[in-house]
């Protein structure tokens, strides 16, 4: 059963002879378990595709069915509750909470659960340890370096294991080495049944996907393996 | 990690914008009950004050007779033709209810005598009692005891008296040792001796022809002690002097109408001055409320972790309002008071008060930034996406 398939998906920004169109007519499937990377020039379309994905942007007509679910059928309560259950982010500009230790950085997703303290602590450490900053929890995000602040956003994203995680270039803002050991801390979470969605610039992060979707001018003009010479479909 | 954990750890960051916050609620707040206070305080100093300035209820003797004067002139002769009252009556009126409310009670005993062939009136009082109930009484000379005269300025004018001068009353000497200054009103037209010397003089022994008294009020209306009073005579009439009750009420009216006018519009400032810093604080935290819902917060927890921050500055604001406010009363009472040491109670209810009022201004205040924090769009908010 796929994850996600979306169905002629279109959004547009504006009315009448001020629209934009951002992305038209996109049809795609992604896998349980794959690791799919989106990629294209900057105004492509891609993050907008990336924000369809994650129950935020309501498409202008088109579905998204994630798991049998048709996502914008849902109320935006409904949405919340989903992404919640089903998804994990990973913001390109991290996006963690600058007042909150990474142990609660990463608790972040729980607070609305109940579940005891010691419980969602023990996950959140969890999670921590898995992307290799365990003892670092009682840290603020202004004393860690720029790839541990990326390693706890995807800590964050993963703490209560949902099946799907989107990532928006999350190694946009680091050095290659560090990008290196993030893709790799990716492909570690695909290789445990984790369905990895992540928009890239970068050709070597993208060889880390299984697929590459080729986003240019709101429209899919891709899908291939990375290793394969990119195969244009017809449109 | 709970949603009151975030909105705990985001005020202990962000205290300038806490304190701000706090510091508009404890001026409103702290203003509004100093206001309180202090128009409480100076309200119930004065109205101790004029319920001591003079009498404010009359007990005469029942009759049929109509009076025959207005405004100082007579229009015939003086009748007592009516029961005196009897000085072992007044014993009941120490067993009413609201005794204690009693400052002063005068009995007086009235009646005319000649003094150089021409009539005056005598009138035996308690001047212990006078002292309460007359309070602007000034005497030139000194209070007479038994055997001693106190003379109106107006009667010692037209009968010729001065300190020291000796009177004959019916064949009784009796020795002026004061002069009342002017007073503008019936006094100066008297003589005042003891009740007993009185008494004696006009032949009304244990008996009385009128009664002054000064009530407090505060807890009990002037009405009820009217009433209490009637029921413990049964045989006299008594009566409220309705204008001193009137003036007194009017004063506290005023002063209770412009502590409520400068309240509300403090309380409206401080209503503002957290909207304001409320709204700004949640448009600066647009992208850490995208996250939330981004990760799956619903519009109901973001909007509780907004409210829950107002809650707890709100809080504190109403405690420190209240504590700072009773200091302030003291300054105030200090600066403007005439009397600088008047009574300022803890007052439970007033501090209670305080704190429903913070959380109720806070609270209200937050609930429009609250909603705008709720309906933001995390696509929006983060742009990243």
């Amino acid at each position: 059963m796929s994850t996600m398939k979306g169905e002629n998906l279109t959004k547009q920004y504006g009315y009448g002879e001020a629209a934009v169109t951002a992305i038209d007519g996109m049809t795609f499937m992604i896998g349980s378990g794959e690791f799919v990377g989106i990629m294209g020039e900057s105004g492509a379309g891609k993050s907008t595709l990336l924000s369809i994905m994650g129950a935020m942007n309501a498409p202008s007509a088109g579905t998204l069915t994630v798991e049998g679910i048709d996502v914008y059928s849902l109320g935006q309560e409904q949405r919340a509750d989903f992404r919640r259950e089903f998804l994990g982010f990973v913001f390109q500009s991290f996006h963690l909470i600058a007042y909150l230790t990474l142990e609660e950085n990463v608790m972040l997703p729980l607070a609305t659960i109940r579940m005891p303290r010691r419980r969602k602590l023990e996950m959140a450490r969890y999670a921590l340890a898995a992307v290799g900053l365990d003892g670092k929890g009682r840290r603020l995000p202004s004393q860690i370096s720029g790839g541990e602040k990326e390693r706890t956003a995807i800590a964050r994203a993963i703490v209560n294991q949902p099946p799907i995680l989107l990532a928006d270039e999350p190694t946009g803002n680091l050095d290659s080495r560090t990008s290196r050991e993030i893709m790799e801390l990716l492909q570690g979470l695909k290789n445990d049944g984790t369905t990895v969605v992540m928009v890239t610039h970068s050709r070597e992060c993208a060889r880390f996907a299984d697929r590459i979707l080729q986003v240019a001018d709101g429209h899919l003009k891709g899908d291939a393996c990375p290793t394969d010479d990119v195969r244009v479909k017809a449109a | 990690m709970t949603l009151k954990q975030i909105a705990i750890q985001n005020l202990l960051r962000r205290k300038g914008k806490a304190l701000l916050i706090l510091v508009g609620l404890v001026l409103g707040i702290g203003t509004v009950v100093t206001v309180i206070s202090f128009s409480d305080a100076v309200t119930g100093d004065i109205n101790h004050k004029l319920e001591k300035y003079g009498a404010n209820i009359l007990v005469v003797p029942r009759t049929e007779n109509l009076s025959l004067s207005y405004g100082g002139i007579q229009m015939g002769g003086i009748s007592f033709d009516m029961q005196e009252l009897r000085e072992t009556d007044l014993e009941a009126v120490k067993h009413i209810k609201n005794y204690r409310n009693i400052a002063a009670m005068g009995p007086m005993a009235l009646g005319a005598v000649r003094v150089n062939d021409r009539p005056v009136m005598l009138a035996g009082v308690d001047f212990e009692e006078a002292r309460i109930l007359k309070p602007w009484w000034k005497v030139e000379g000194g209070q007479p005891g038994a055997g001693g005269i106190l003379a109106g300025a107006e009667a010692a004018r037209v009968l010729g008296l001065a300190v020291g001068n000796s009177l004959d009353l019916g064949g009784h000497p009796l020795v002026v040792t004061g002069i009342l200054m002017p007073t503008g009103s019936q006094d100066d037209q008297l003589l005042f001796t003891t009740l007993p010397t009185a008494q004696n003089v006009l032949n009304m022994p244990g008996r009385v022809s009128m009664v002054e008294v000064a009530a407090l009020c505060t807890g009990c209306p002037i009405e009820d002690m009217v009433r209490q009073i009637s029921a413990a005579l049964p045989g006299a009439k008594v009566m409220a002097i309705q204008q001193v009750v009137k003036g007194r009420m009017e004063t506290l009216a005023q002063f209770k109408k412009l502590s409520f006018g400068v309240s509300v519009i403090i309380v409206l400032i401080g209503s503002l001055v957290v909207l304001v810093t409320m709204t700004g604080s949640v448009r600066e935290r647009k992208e850490e409320i995208g996250v939330f819902r981004a990760i799956g917060f619903r519009k109901a927890h973001v909007m509780r972790i907004i409210l829950m921050e107002a809650t707890l500055i709100a809080l504190a604001a109403g405690i420190v309002g209240y504590l700072g406010s009773m200091g302030a009363t003291r300054l105030a009472l200090m600066l403007f008071a005439d009397n600088p040491h008047v009574a300022l109670p803890w007052n439970v209810p007033l501090a209670a008060g305080a704190l429903g009022m913070s959380l109720v201004v806070g609270v209200l205040a937050s609930v429009y930034p609250a909603l705008t924090a709720a309906r933001m769009d995390p696509n929006d908010a983060l742009r990243a996406l």
